[in-house]
């Protein structure tokens, strides 16, 4: 901030009091950004802080409803991101939008092809080759022009979308998740380049939700939540502590501590030795999750805790045989097993997953309620046997008063339902099976705060009852209310677990972060 | 007054928002064009025993069709489609006519039930190969399906060694031609196979699980569908049903010609599972609404000759219509005519009151 102000260099890019609306939705609500060259500028947020609908405001695929955008100091709107791209504004995303069968060359240089006759003639391939092989020396990149795009692994098709994106004179270079797909060489590889790049002067905007890789690369930072801008710093001057107390927000914690210390007598009852209901060794996949341990014991529930992308989700999914792990052993009352090979293995052994994403994974929204409630039931019986009309509407009944669905009518389609009491529906779809163990991905994510406390609530029943839930939320705050245990995961790894007994949000942070908490103690002190 | 003026603008408006008043009134339509044209086109008279006239011949003519479709439905709805069906009909009317040359004693009833045994249990193997390549392999539908599609009409013509092979046996014959109870055999097979589809799938939990495969695949495999089995069944089921069309094609011309038994039969089975309001992309299934479709598209082939228009122009004809009944089913057509409707004097006087 000092620094700013001392010796302002000009802005590339400046974004000031932007908002956008979807319906009802302020997606984002008066976000001031601005771009120095030179300067590796990290986007930070958790999931829906508006990230992702900063850059396409900027890069003109969304229009901005209020606010201005100036590049090198003159109001610009681009109607179209070709005019984005045409004012010097590139965006490389996540998955590599290439064209694998062609080369190198012909993808650097797709739509701008030199020709011969003075560009009208027929490609020249040579001088094709040529230009592409300039450019890519000039970051760095040492691959054949000529070879076909395809043949590279992924990490080199992304520097050669850097390359083909910074070609095209890119004073503003946005990567999005750049490194979600690399392994740690690689990823120095692809940092390597931005630096040759922000040496020359381009400014970068790096989106990434791996910390440690943040703070290595970035120079400055800007950090959204709910739409908003908490936060602007140089990251010489702030910590990784700091930083995800911003991501996320402390807005309930003395709430949350009072509900807190009620359940901590239930969970010692739990940690008596037992013979655990699933237990998995070493479970991992590459990619997605270092080789994790994690034990389950009836009537016990774990947290999660983790950022976005700390492995949070891949944990669950290994667990349920959604993805196959590659190492590893999970063992399910005993029944020792390498690995589950499928969802339908998962269930016979009598484990249940809730997908954090709802609608991809979970809903059938043409279908009724009552069918999508009963379709976990009715999968594990075969198409043959039916359920009886009779314990259908037992059932429904039963789940739709029990979890307080709404409207009270299971013959509705599920589209009708609001994302609250379809989760209640999904949530009712896994307890009509009868699980021993209960995965639960963001449970509560975009619903209500009615149906939200009703779930919680839920779960803490369940566990009472002996069932055993995994536990996976964004929100610390509800992990610590919720879990007997707590495991921390972070970048793809488990780096933590403990029984949570007087551990609040701070401890947790610390945790992932690795930095002591003063800054936080201090605040708590003031209030 | 005015309220059963209402009354009954509320009913019409119900009706036209039902999925198959279109192609129901389509279907009406076609057959007053017919009626206009050939005045005695509904007349039915009973001779020998049996029902003849036109009507009856459009169901007996739409059979194989109505087969094929029925088939088609299960495995449109599981986002899947069935190119081979053609090919597959061939191959069983060719195994079964082969068969009952070849055989010492071709006349008798015994050699018709063997050679039509085999034929379908030839269609089983060929469903299995097709559900294979789409469960299995993972291979898109269209293409898996386009494997057999060719090929079949190869495995066709190596089964009659190219020939067009005659059959001369009267039970085989009464596929086709043959009457019970007064209604022709092959109609009477459409329709049983069609009340026994839709028994299963709707007294079993076959047709959820389609659906739910259907609408929304990963979801299913989440919840723990068993989607490579429900999509085995479907290839072995539409394969069935197109056997049984071909072996009443078959039965119909006491022949068979590998390369044009069935041919674009699966063009025609398409259409009729579209106009029934069966979407392409998958999810909810309405057989009833192939049943309409299935006597549309017989009936439409067998309109064209009746009002004289040339047999060249009959596929123009054909797509016309198609086109037609598909635009008005689309949701923005509906919603167009819904809002017509509301705008009329009476019903804004309804909305007052």
């Amino acid at each position: 901030m000092s620094q700013a102000e001392t010796k302002p260099p000009r802005p590339v890019v400046e974004m000031l009091d932007v908002s956008i609306t979807f319906g009802a939705v302020r997606a984002l609500d008066g976000v001031s950004l601005r771009l120095l060259p030179g300067e590796v500028h990290a986007l930070m947020g958790e999931n829906g802080a508006g990230k992702s609908t900063l850059i396409k405001a900027l890069t003109g695929v969304y229009t901005i409803d209020s606010g201005r955008v100036e590049i090198a100091g003159v109001e610009t709107r681009f109607a179209t991101p070709a005019a984005a791209q045409h004012a010097g504004i590139s965006t490389v995303y996540q998955e590599v939008n290439l064209v694998p069968n062609l080369t190198v060359a012909e993808n650097m240089l797709l739509g701008r092809e030199p020709r011969r006759l003075n560009g009208i003639g027929a490609i020249d391939r040579r001088a094709m080759n040529r230009r592409a092989a300039a450019s890519l020396q000039g970051l760095g990149i040492d691959i054949d022009p000529g070879s076909e795009l395809g043949s590279h692994p992924i990490a080199v098709q992304q520097l050669v979308a850097i390359a083909r994106a910074v070609d095209t004179d890119a004073r503003v270079l946005i990567l999005d998740e750049p490194t979600s797909s690399l392994d740690a060489d690689e990823v120095a590889r692809l940092f390597e380049v931005m630096r040759r790049l922000r040496d020359q002067g381009t400014a970068i905007v790096f989106v990434s939700h791996f910390l440690d890789q943040v703070f290595e690369i970035s120079d400055r930072m800007t950090i959204l939540r709910n739409g908003r801008v908490v936060g602007e710093r140089r990251v010489a001057e702030t910590t990784q502590l700091e930083l995800v107390q911003l991501m996320i927000g402390r807005d309930l914690q003395v709430l949350e501590r009072l509900d807190h210390a009620a359940h901590e007598a239930s969970g010692e009852a739990v940690t008596e030795q037992r013979l655990p209901v699933l237990s998995a060794v070493g479970l991992g996949r590459k990619g997605s999750l270092e080789a994790t341990d994690l034990t389950l014991f009836p009537g016990e529930v774990v947290g999660i805790a983790g950022l976005l992308g700390s492995g949070r989700t891949e944990l669950a999914r290994l667990l349920f045989g959604a993805d196959a792990p590659d190492t590893g052993e999970l063992t399910v009352r005993g029944s020792s097993r390498r690995r589950l090979r499928s969802p339908r293995h998962a269930i016979d052994r009598k484990l249940a997953f809730c997908s954090e994403d709802r609608k991809a994974e979970g809903v059938f929204e043409e279908l009724s309620v009552a069918d999508n409630m009963l379709l976990g039931l009715q999968a594990s019986r075969g198409w043959l046997r039916p359920i009886p009309t009779a314990t259908r509407s037992t059932l429904v009944k039963e789940f739709m008063t029990a979890l307080d669905v709404r409207p009270a009518d299971p013959s509705l389609p599920m589209r009708s339902l609001s994302g609250g009491n379809q989760q209640k529906v999904l949530l009712a779809r896994w307890l009509i099976t009868e699980p021993d163990v209960l995965l639960l991905d963001e449970p509560t994510r975009g619903i209500d705060i009615g149906a939200k406390t009703q779930i919680q609530q839920l779960v803490a029943d369940l566990a009472e009852k002996g069932m055993s839930v995994v536990f996976i939320s964004a929100e610390l705050e509800e992990v610590l209310r919720l879990s007997h245990r707590l495991v921390v995961l972070k970048d793809r790894r488990k780096i933590a677990e403990r029984p949570n007994r007087g551990v609040d949000v701070n401890d947790v942070l610390e945790i992932i972060t690795g930095e002591p908490g003063g800054l936080a103690e201090k605040e708590r002190a003031d209030a | 007054m005015p309220e059963t003026v209402g009354t009954v603008k509320a009913l019409g408006a119900r009706a036209m928002a039902h999925r198959l008043f279109w192609p129901l009134a389509a279907l009406g339509a076609l057959l007053v064009v017919n009626l206009i044209a050939t005045p005695t086109f509904f007349n039915v008279r009973i001779q020998d025993g049996h029902l003849f006239g036109s009507l009856v011949d459009i169901v007996r003519n739409g059979a194989p069709v109505l087969l094929v479709a029925i088939g088609m439905t299960l495995v449109i709805a599981t986002r899947g489609i069935d190119l081979s069906v053609g090919a597959v009909a061939a191959i069983a009317g060719a195994v079964a006519c082969v068969y009952i040359v070849k055989s010492p004693v071709d006349g008798a009833a015994g050699t018709a039930v063997v050679a039509i045994t085999m034929a379908l249990a030839v269609c089983v193997a060929l469903g299995l190969w097709n559900g294979f390549l789409v469960a299995v392999v993972g291979i898109q539908p269209i293409i898996a399906t386009l494997v057999l599609m060719v090929a079949g009409r190869g495995i066709a013509m190596l089964v009659t060694g190219g020939q067009i092979t005659t059959v001369n046996n009267d039970a085989f014959a009464a596929l086709a031609s043959g009457h019970l109870l007064t209604l022709p055999v092959a109609a009477l097979i459409a329709l049983g196979v069609f009340t026994a589809t839709q028994i299963v799938v709707r007294r079993t939990a076959l047709g959820l699980l389609i659906e739910s495969v259907g609408i929304n695949p990963e979801a299913s495999r989440l919840a723990g569908v068993r989607s490579r089995t429900i999509i085995w069944t479907v290839y072995v089921f539409a394969a069935l049903c197109a056997g049984t069309a071909g072996l009443i094609i078959a039965a119909n011309t006491h022949s068979v010609n590998a390369n044009s038994l069935g041919l674009w039969i699966e063009l025609d089975a398409i259409l009729a599972v579209v106009i029934g309001g069966t979407s392409l992309a998958g999810g909810r299934f309405s057989l009833t609404g192939t049943l309409v479709g299935a006597l549309l598209i017989a009936t439409l082939t067998r309109t064209i000759p009746n009002i004289g228009i040339p047999a060249e122009a009959n596929y123009l004809f054909k797509a016309l219509v198609v086109v037609v009944v598909c635009l008005l089913q689309s949701p923005k057509a509906r919603a167009v005519l819904q809002r017509r409707g509301d705008r009329t004097p009476t019903s804004r006087e309804e909305a007052v009151a």
